[in-house]
């Protein structure tokens, strides 16, 4: 139509705006000059206004030494590390919550939705009033709220290491537990557990194939369980057990040996994961209940048990709503945990963007690396939860 | 490569919403109010009281500051800030100057881009440590879980002292000084470490100091003093010599109750310049003749200063040492006004 008007013989600028096509186009490319020209006189004037303070934009610092230390390092870190490992720690500690409160906040998301659900009208209020406090609460308040229980209540290793001989610690400066230590012939183990996940995967398929042939259903779920479980257990004992734990012990100031959450880490992994499964379980609940009960009705009918119609008739159709809005879910509390500075979780905007800009002074520099890095993480989230919707969005032919 | 020039920009507009200028004299005249950083609360030094004034070391020199700038010692606002937002906080425009016991050191002054102008308080980093511990030195704090002000110098001193004396330790680090009283006194850490001028004054609001001690040992040197933007000498100059008012009123003798009448009954030159009694002192800096006069009689000279906030009288309890006058064997010195 565009076209048309242009070529049409008595051609004037007021029939071209008189075109309800070429208008259309004409306001979009004056939209997009308009951005353009706004986004150059920014990135223009943040140039000019960092020559006139005489500040110059380098990515050189970060092959210098960082000089400061971090608590909790995933990958060796020492103060002589550059400021680039810096960074790579708090990334790895930005995951490390990013993940754990994830997989924390659905599990603990699911149950609740279905509590939420619960046709006992205790179960279901008490659901209903926890997750209600908790959503309604900023974030914030509630890693401030766990970490102050944590720090003050909890004995100091002192005290904790004196008044029992366990193994496992809970102290203001963390949880202390035993530490798995491998010896050589471990790998047998790790190679049965492979071994293990490959026959269940097998079985499931030829399960499919002699439920396809002859109606047979065999016990799928079992099986694995006792493939995944049973063979490397075999194998460990074969072997030798070849295992053991260090125990902590405390040894001056604090335990040296085993493991250790920090009140740090604990206090963000767990008010990010029932801050999020408060939301989680409103997703969970809207699902389920938007199947009708017309769909399980006949299932019961075609002589399908509850739990059988519940994993093939209501679970598939309640996941086409519930993994959208999971995933912008997982979005959040990943950006949440960037809350972390607040009680000195070292997250990436705790090293890169907050100790090295302020020891570098390189604050534009730094928080593009966060912005970026950020953006990224996001992304990554949202391509693999829309590669998992189409995956299990229903096949409509 | 589109992406990160957005991002470029969006952190441009807020970093440098208002870009540096080089006449922040006639932007404070015009607001009719100095904007001046301090810290978010350290006893002594800027702290409110039961009225919600700010009081304190630092917030006197702002004080000051106001006072011969603007004529008025109230004409200021205090801008908070943690260690780690102080700078960008004065580069972007924010605030005109800082009074915030901020460390001179090579790198904020040459590649941060700020000028300082002068020592107002001598420190060094010490530790802070519970008495029933029974340390007697900072080497015996091996495996020790150290609270530490994130953003500072203290931090990197501590990386060093640790790794140089080759013992270990867990960094716990806070934000602001009154989340490591809390964390200190909770137990999470063992020790707290800044600046000893802090842990004097942290220590003073526990419940019971005395069970509490400061190790022997001071790692560092840590010069504390005002700084502003580069590329405003003009500026820098004024809040330079502010301080060295303050600092030359001690010497000469001149107190905040005398500091209206000695100008004309003193017969010594250097007090009547100081005062603006004699030249014009005061035009050169392109303000009024009394400046100086308001200065002293806002917060009083530096020993006054001193003694109201954290001197042997107050709970603080710091002696003057290194930050007596030169010629009492300290190392508070002002060019002279001549």
């Amino acid at each position: 139509m565009a076209e048309q008007a242009v070529a049409s013989p008595g051609f004037s600028p007021l029939r071209l705006w008189n075109d309800k096509e070429a208008r259309s186009i004409i306001i979009q490319i004056l939209t997009m000059a308009l951005l353009v020209a706004f986004l150059a006189y920014i990135v223009t004037n943040a140039i000019a206004n960092l020559e006139a303070i005489g500040k110059t934009f380098s990515y050189d610092f970060l092959s210098e030494p960082a000089s400061y230390d971090i608590n909790q390092t995933l990958i060796p870190y020492t103060s002589r590390s550059t400021h680039l490992e810096a960074a790579i720690v708090g990334l790895l500690n930005t995951l490390l919550v990013a993940v754990c409160g994830i997989i924390l906040a659905t599990i603990l998301g699911f149950i609740l939705g279905v509590l939420r659900l619960s046709s006992n009208w205790l179960v279901n209020k008490m659901a209903y009033c926890f997750i209600e406090f908790t959503r309604n609460v900023p974030v914030l308040l509630h890693i401030l709220l766990l970490h102050g229980i944590i720090v003050t209540s909890l004995p100091t290793p002192k005290q904790a290491g004196t008044e029992s001989s366990d193994i496992f610690f809970f102290t203001n400066r963390g949880v202390f537990a035993p530490s798995p230590q491998l010896e050589p012939a471990f790998w047998a183990v790790a190679i049965a557990f492979v071994a293990a996940i490959v026959f269940a995967i097998g079985f499931n398929k030829y399960a499919h194939k002699v439920q396809d042939e002859t109606g047979k259903h065999l016990p799928v779920f079992w099986v694995s369980i006792g493939a995944i479980v049973g063979l490397p257990l075999i194998v460990y004992f074969i072997a030798g057990m070849p295992l053991h734990w260090e125990t902590p012990a405390l040894k001056g100031f604090n335990f040296k040996g085993g493991m250790v959450l920090r009140p740090e880490f604990v206090a963000l992994w767990l008010a990010l994961s029932y801050y999020t499964a408060s939301f989680i379980a409103e997703i969970v609940r809207a699902g389920i209940v938007s199947v009708s009960y017309g769909q399980s009705e006949a299932a019961f009918a075609l002589g399908l048990r509850p739990n059988r119609t519940l994993s093939l008739i209501v679970v598939p159709q309640a996941l086409r709503v519930i993994v959208p809005p999971l995933a912008s879910q997982y979005m959040n509390l990943t950006k949440n945990s960037s809350l972390a500075i607040a009680i000195g979780y070292m997250d990436l905007v705790a090293t890169i963007g907050g100790i090295s800009l302020m020891q570098t002074g390189k604050e534009m520099e730094t928080m593009i690396i966060v912005l970026l890095t950020y953006l990224v993480l996001s992304l990554s989230i949202s391509a693999a939860m829309n590669w998992y919707n189409q995956r299990i969005k229903l096949v409509e032919r | 490569m589109k992406i990160s020039k957005l991002l470029l920009a969006a952190g441009a507009a807020v970093l440098l919403s208002s870009a540096a200028s080089a006449a922040t004299l006639d932007e404070v005249r015009e607001r009719g109010e100095l904007r001046c950083v301090i810290s978010t609360g350290l006893a002594g030094f800027a702290y409110t009281d039961a009225s919600g004034n700010w009081q304190g070391f630092d917030v006197d020199f702002c004080r000051a500051t106001a006072a011969a700038v603007l004529g008025d010692p109230n004409k200021v606002k205090f801008v908070t800030s943690t260690g780690k937002t102080r700078f960008t906080i004065l580069n972007s425009g924010e605030a005109d100057v800082l009074w915030r016991n901020t460390t001179w050191t090579f790198v904020r002054d040459v590649d941060v881009k700020l000028l300082f102008l002068g020592v107002n308080y001598y420190d060094g980093q010490g530790f802070l440590v519970r008495k029933d511990l029974g340390v007697t030195s900072a080497t015996e704090l091996d495996g020790a879980s150290v609270c530490i002000q994130t953003g500072t110098t203290t931090e990197l001193n501590l990386a060093d002292f640790f790794r140089s004396n080759n013992i270990s330790y867990e960094p716990v680090p806070i934000e602001t000084n009154d989340e490591g009283r809390t964390n200190y006194l909770a137990g999470r850490c063992d020790v707290y470490t800044t600046d000893a001028s802090g842990l004097a004054a942290t220590r003073s609001t526990f419940d019971d100091p005395s069970a509490h001690v400061v190790l022997p040992e001071i790692i560092s040197k840590e010069p504390l003093g005002p700084a502003v933007r580069q590329g405003d000498d003009g500026w820098g100059d004024i809040v330079r010599w502010v301080l060295n008012a303050t600092i030359s009123a001690e010497e000469l003798g001149v107190t905040q109750e005398n500091a209206d009448t000695i100008g004309e009954s003193s017969d010594n030159p250097e007090v009547k310049r100081l005062l603006g009694t004699e030249g014009d002192l005061g035009a050169m800096l392109g303000l009024e003749t009394d400046w100086a006069v308001k200065a002293i009689k806002a917060a009083g000279n530096y020993g006054e200063i001193f003694d109201r906030n954290i001197g042997p009288s107050t709970p603080i309890a710091l002696e003057r040492g290194l930050n007596a006058l030169w010629s009492e064997g300290g190392l508070i010195y002002s060019p002279p006004f001549r």
